[in-house]
């Protein structure tokens, strides 16, 4: 049966819940779609749910865990009475308002739930390195999340491959337990910030492979090593090493709504005067439409923007 | 529901008498991805009883059965029958989908 609401928010990363924050308190009793149970960053929490420590989110003096952060933002949704529902967004029909929305793998004629405005805040997954062995080893030492993955490494010599806080953050989470670890980047140094680069190169069980790129990953049973090649001179080595983590990047989750919203060249939703898209109800907030900042406080940011957008946009039309 | 806890000492002895196939998950507090699928095997194992049994291994505590079984990612799901693998799953998934992995197991 299809459910009449005033907003839906999709996705529930820092931009999702604090749209909602602000739409329950605004009285639109949001609909948020948390998205479904996955081990890569594409979860109910978004990305903050596979780090360990934030530094940088403003109000935590001493760091907060980032399921801990989420699991904050969350409560405080709740309290607020937003309607909060495990589950994804898988076909959407976006041409005008209302805007139709279908849930799970539910593709019948009608659909789940029918908004007056929707807001977009679906975020970004990590890129896979798509090569050869990469499939077939994940879970037998290739990992898409250091922090559940860990532990299985104490005492052994891995790799992380990219340059970006991502990385930095997931090298250093994993020195608590790999003997080694080797941080494989294809530039000559890293996009991570200052501070995260001092700490990796202070420490003492972190070394670097400059200019390489990952080939394949190499095992039969279980990860034995990577291939790599030296982009500068062309010449092909391999690392020994039993476990892999990938942190070369995101791109953002804008399948749902590509052909009809405006992306930009990257897939990134394109937005406009605050937070609006190319069609006019549809707001977009965070990383899925962030290619610059991609922060937990700027989502968080633009998340409220886009429920005020929102708000405002629904108030003008309602009928005086 | 609370699931059944499997350990080291009981896991041969549980898995190996199971009357159906079993599902255990191996699982350790840290893992979020764990913490969002634990819901859905409650799920799981009330409305599949009779015909699927579902149980926890916390490979924190019971490191001996996840290194015996290779587990170097959570969540992994084994599907046990008759006390032997049968079915490997790796990472958390909606419960649409661990269904589908399942059915022709069960």
């Amino acid at each position: 049966m299809t459910e009449r609401v005033a907003l839906t928010i999709v996705g529930s990363g820092p931009a999702g819940l604090t749209a909602a924050i602000y739409a329950a308190r605004a009285q639109l009793a949001p609909v948020v779609l948390e998205g479904e149970p996955s081990s890569t960053s594409d979860q109910p929490g978004g990305q903050l749910m596979l780090t360990t420590d934030v530094e940088n989110y403003p109000g935590f003096v001493d760091a907060i865990l980032g399921p801990d952060l989420m699991g904050r933002m969350r409560g405080q949704a709740l309290r607020f009475g937003a309607d909060l529902r495990v589950a994804r967004a898988c076909r959407a029909e976006l041409a005008s308002s209302p805007f139709s929305l279908w849930l799970g793998s539910h593709d019948g004629p009608e659909p789940d739930i029918v908004a007056d405005a929707v807001i977009l805040a679906s975020g970004a997954r990590a890129i896979p390195l798509a090569v050869p062995g990469e499939a077939r080893l994940l879970g037998h030492g290739l990992s898409t999340c250091a922090t559940c993955d860990g532990f299985f490494f104490r005492g052994q010599e891995i790799c992380v491959v990219g340059g970006g806080d991502s990385a930095i953050e997931e090298a250093l989470f994993l020195t608590r337990f790999a003997t080694s670890v080797t941080i494989i980047h294809r530039r000559d140094q890293l996009r991570a910030s200052r501070i995260m680069q001092q700490r990796a190169f202070a420490h003492e069980r972190i070394s670097f492979r400059w200019n390489t790129v990952v080939t394949e990953i190499l095992g039969d049973e279980s990860v034995s090593g990577v291939a790599l090649t030296d982009t500068v001179t062309g010449a092909t080595s391999t690392l020994p090493v039993t476990g892999v983590f990938v942190a070369i990047g995101h791109e953002p989750n804008t399948a749902l709504v590509k052909g009809q919203v405006e992306l930009d060249e990257g897939g990134y939703v394109v937005t406009h005067d605050g937070t609006q898209t190319s069609v006019e109800g549809v707001f977009a907030a965070g990383d899925v439409q962030d290619r610059t900042y991609r922060q937990a406080v700027t989502s968080a940011g633009s998340g409220c923007m886009a429920a005020i957008d929102a708000e405002r946009w629904l108030e003008s039309r309602a009928p005086h | 529901m609370a699931l059944q806890q499997l350990t080291d000492d009981t896991f041969n002895e549980v898995v190996g008498t199971a009357e159906t196939p079993m599902l255990v998950d191996f699982w350790a507090e840290w893992c979020g991805p764990c913490k969002q699928i634990a819901p859905v095997l409650e799920e799981l194992a009330v409305e599949q009883a009779g015909r699927l049994q579902v149980a926890k291994l916390n490979v924190d505590e019971n490191l001996k059965v996840a290194q015996q079984f290779s587990v170097m990612s959570i969540p992994t799901l084994i599907l046990f029958k008759g006390g032997e693998p049968v079915a490997r799953l790796v990472g958390a998934k909606p419960k649409g989908a661990l269904l589908q992995e399942l059915a022709g197991y069960l």
